[in-house]
């Protein structure tokens, strides 16, 4: 054998190794979540805040109805249609059989309980920045709701995308743990980043994303097309909304404009979800997004 | 160009003028037409609650009183020929309302149920004081993003 090929071959061998492990899961350690006990009603709030239902939940659901996470939602995107998983605690259909190390993994590492990785729908690309004692929270109060004997069903992908190893080249490229608006932040606004950068994900639809579907950070809530394909999200940097933080915290809390036009679409979920936190936590994410850098 | 042809030339655009204006003039317009004005309505109403709410503008029980009964009042129209099906936005230009709207018949009129019992509950609050106004705001607020969700599409 010629030496060029010997040195092609070798190439070749040297880019396999490097996708797979660049592509490997990576799970939390073993003693991430020891000694954490979560707490049931501080993890409603967390529940709220993360907005579970509104894609776990059937969307015509009402009141009680709502805690129902059955799963089952169709979310267009331009790689496919992913559906929505089951996950009420029902042991067979649902996540009753993890533990909160397996549930941890999901949330920060975006790994599912057989190791595999999730697909980034799920947004554990912002997930990924909560505290442990906010997921250990919302692991208890997730224990705590009724179980849905509905089998979670496939997602419906075009190949490639059809091949979850992929996903890890996607969180090499994409997913990092680290906040967006960096600099002096009071401890309000820093609890307003919190809720909006990772905890109720708003840029996983106010970001405009690349070709590959990774968020376009240094554009960070400056407006995007719809996944769906249908409209656009609004730019809701400073340069683009002008609304007061009062104005901000009324829209957040009745869904109502500075207008009295109202959200709709998926929007009016996010207001929903809003109306069950602490109005101290919507005047925080008004503080915050009046310090997000202003993008035309 | 001579005097004759001048005139007719300005006969053809006035044709043409008139032409795409009945053409652009469908059949539901008027229906269309009056439901945004309802909405128009509300949300003019909705605007002196709403401003007294978020501290814009100071409480005035006679105001809020006034302007939470023409909400109840608007709530209670029968709407029925407001919606004539084929009005929905795949059908014709000029309207965000989504065709959802004639397939789950029930469910949206239950939503104009909500509104109706989220403005009679403002109305009680409008005479009471300004912090059960700013209670209420969240239940009329909900009640229009409750339907809005499922039965309005995005604006752009």
């Amino acid at each position: 054998m010629g030496r060029l090929l010997m040195l092609l071959a070798g190439l070749v061998a040297a880019g396999l190794v490097a996708f797979w492990v660049i592509t490997a899961p990576d799970p939390l350690p073993d003693d991430a979540m020891a000694g954490l006990k979560g707490d049931a009603s501080r993890g409603e709030l967390v529940f709220w805040a993360g907005g579970c239902a509104s894609c776990h939940a059937d969307p015509q659901a009402k009141g009680a109805d709502q805690l129902k996470l059955g799963g089952g939602q169709r979310l267009e995107s331009a790689f496919g249609t992913f559906l929505t998983p089951n996950i009420s605690p029902d042991p067979t259909h649902g996540i009753g059989a993890w533990t909160l190390h397996d549930f941890a993994d999901a949330m920060l590492r975006g790994i599912r309980k057989d190791g595999a990785h999730l697909y980034p729908a799920f947004p554990y690309s912002s997930y990924d920045k909560m505290t442990k004692g906010d997921v250990a929270d919302l692991w208890a109060y997730l224990r705590t709701l009724p179980p849905v004997a509905t089998p979670s069903q496939p997602h419906e992908l075009s190949f490639p995308f059809s091949i979850r190893r992929l996903v890890g080249g996607y969180n090499f490229l994409f997913v990092s743990t680290d906040w967006v608006v960096t600099g002096d932040l009071t401890p309000v606004e820093e609890r307003g980043r919190y809720l909006v950068e990772a905890v109720s994900h708003c840029g996983q639809c106010h970001t405009p994303r690349n070709a590959l579907g990774g968020m376009q950070t240094g554009r960070w809530l400056a407006g995007a097309a719809n996944p769906d394909g249908k409209g656009r999200i609004p730019n809701i940097t400073p340069a683009a909304l002008s609304w007061s933080r009062a104005d901000i915290v009324a829209y957040l809390s009745t869904g109502l404009t500075p207008e009295f036009d109202s959200a709709g679409g998926h929007m009016a979920y996010v207001v929903e979800n809003m109306g069950h936190l602490p109005k101290s936590d919507v005047e925080a994410i008004a503080a915050y997004l009046k310090k997000v850098p202003p993008m035309k | 160009m001579k005097p004759v042809s001048a005139a007719l030339a300005a006969c053809a655009t006035v044709i043409t003028l008139a032409a795409s204006a009945a053409l652009a003039a469908g059949p539901m317009d008027g229906a269309i037409k009056a439901r945004q004005g309802l909405m128009d309505n509300l949300a003019f109403n909705l605007g002196v609650l709403g401003g007294m709410a978020k501290g814009a503008m100071p409480y005035d029980q006679s105001a809020a009183q006034a302007a939470a009964g023409n909400i109840v009042t608007l709530t209670t129209l029968n709407e029925g020929a407001y919606w004539p099906k084929g009005s929905d936005n795949g059908a014709v230009e000029g309207t965000h309302a989504l065709p959802a709207i004639w397939d789950k018949p029930d469910a949206f009129m239950g939503h104009m149920k909500d509104l109706h019992d989220a403005a009679v509950k403002m109305q009680e609050a409008a005479g009471t004081d300004l912090s059960a106004v700013q209670g209420a705001m969240k239940g009329v607020g909900g009640a229009c993003g409750g339907c809005h969700k499922q039965f309005r599409a995005p604006s752009n």
